[in-house]
């Protein structure tokens, strides 16, 4: 091909001084491919190799299109993530127990043990003046109603609860969603509960024989969403030495950090 | 030709409305419509799919054979879906936590391959652009609809949460109309949408034939007169 000439020369170009010149020349060069390729698809468009080329174009094509989708609004994405978690965190930390910023300061913890319903659990820690005053992170009830149920849940310190809220469920409306802060005051219930108040017997709803209401209509969400508040104290505690530890700042106390008290 | 282009606007609209007489792309019409808000958040996601998909079909029809047609179709329906997806995420992030769901089952709208096979492959890049719009504008009327009449009957509201999908301006859009009520669950389930997507076929039948006696009569007793 002559054509293929002044490429050659500019990729010679290219070698000391890469320039717009080129750039140009080759866009050129490509839209005069296309318009020729445009002009012969109807005389080509019944052989087979035209067939499979155009579609590997059309999936190169599409692919390029969501690769720049993808960059363009990863970004945004990404803050739009940060900010739904920042605001998750805000409802089960209370403002007064940090001064760090836990959607940054994190600990991820592996667990197969399924307490919190995923392998990696990614703790957030709530320091006060360097001090971990509590923890926040998600937890999954398997088996909800109408599918998996993710929570948040806040713990301080010593294992007591500081709130807990739904992040996502799909459980009926009208009956099983009253979980949601929105739509009753129930989720509230948990905060200043622990382990041991008010014990394994009665952390439970009412039909159960605990201390939890259920809901008219609705007995399986709000045991499931139970159940899973009280497998999230329990992974508390078997990791709560792992992040008490995280870079304590030692207070002189005598106390050894992650001290059960 | 202005002729034609009412033709399409009323074919997208109302004589061959995606939901109500073509009855296309029912799923994502029961799963979302539980509120006006959310009927009109999809409706307006998958009318910018469709305007995207129908013109980039137009616009590739004279390279693409017809033997191959099918899969270069998906490949763009899907793409112009994950982008839609992607942006809605990035910039309608209220919106698309409660439509997120759905939105990439826009791939599995039948109603944008119909229109792409049977409209945007044979015709060109503009008409293509406005039937996409049309049929769009006529999809998210019946969604809508469907969700305003089954929020309003289950939950006693209207336009509950517009404020996420339209902005803050838009908090007046939204209204109680029932105060208290205890709600109509089975609206709020995919039943209570069969339900009322039953009435509203029923409904426009009755509007049409209503419409397709009028002329008649009045040609009639413009004879005898």
């Amino acid at each position: 091909m002559k054509g293929s000439r002044p490429v050659m020369t500019s990729e010679a170009a290219l070698g000391r001084s890469p320039g717009k010149g080129f750039l140009l020349q080759v866009s050129a060069r490509v839209a005069a491919a296309l318009g020729a390729f445009w002009r012969k698809a109807p005389e080509l468009r019944h052989r087979l190799d035209y067939q499979a080329g155009l579609l590997a174009g059309f999936a190169l094509l599409t692919t390029l299109l969501l690769g720049l989708g993808d960059l363009a609004t990863r970004h945004a994405i990404e803050a739009r993530l940060d900010e739904d978690m920042t605001s998750s965190l805000r409802q089960v930390l209370p403002s007064e127990v940090y001064d760090n910023d836990p959607l940054r300061d994190t600990v991820t913890i592996p667990d197969t043990l399924g307490d919190t319903g995923q392998a990696e659990t990614r703790i957030h820690i709530a320091r006060k003046a360097g001090r971990v005053s509590a923890v926040a992170f998600k937890t999954i009830a398997p088996d909800g109603y109408a599918g998996p149920i993710t929570l948040i849940v806040g713990i301080d310190r010593n294992g007591t609860l500081l709130g807990v809220r739904v992040v996502a469920h799909t459980e009926t409306p009208g009956l099983g969603d009253k979980i949601e802060l929105g739509k009753s005051n129930w989720i509230l219930s948990f905060a200043g509960k622990s382990r041991d108040k008010p014990g394994a017997a009665r952390f439970k709803v009412k039909k159960d024989g605990g201390d939890f209401d259920q809901f008219a209509g609705a007995t399986i969400t709000p045991r499931k969403v139970v159940k899973a508040v009280w497998n999230a104290l329990g992974f508390f505690e078997r990791h709560q030495a792992e992040w008490l530890g995280a870079g304590e700042v030692a207070h002189g106390s005598g106390r050894p950090a992650g001290a059960v008290e | 030709m202005t002729g034609d282009k009412f033709k399409m606007v009323r074919e997208g609209l109302w004589d061959n409305n995606v939901i109500f007489v073509q009855n296309l792309a029912l799923c994502p019409l029961l799963a979302v419509t539980g509120s006006a808000t959310n009927g009109l958040g999809m409706g307006l996601a998958t009318t910018a799919v469709l305007i995207a998909s129908n013109a980039l079909v137009s616009g590739t029809r004279r390279l693409v054979p017809g033997e191959i047609r099918i899969p270069v179709f998906v490949l763009l329906i899907a793409s112009v879906v994950t982008l839609v997806d992607m942006v809605m995420n990035a910039w309608l992030h209220e919106m698309y936590k409660v439509l997120g769901l759905f939105i990439p089952l826009i791939v599995t709208n039948c109603a944008i391959l119909g229109r792409a096979e049977s409209f945007a492959f044979r015709q060109p890049v503009r008409s293509s652009l406005l039937d996409g719009l049309m049929m769009g504008l006529g999809f998210t009327f019946g969604l809508v609809l469907l969700g305003a009449v089954r929020e309003a009957v289950g939950a006693g509201t209207l336009f509950a949460n517009a404020r996420l999908l339209l902005g803050e301006g838009f908090r007046g859009l939204e209204m109680t109309l029932i105060e208290p009520y205890r709600g109509f669950l089975i609206m709020a389930l995919p039943p209570g949408g069969f339900l009322v997507l039953g009435f509203l076929i029923a409904g426009k039948r009755i509007v049409d034939r209503r419409l397709a006696v009028r002329p008649a009569v009045e040609a009639a007793v413009a004879e005898r007169a």
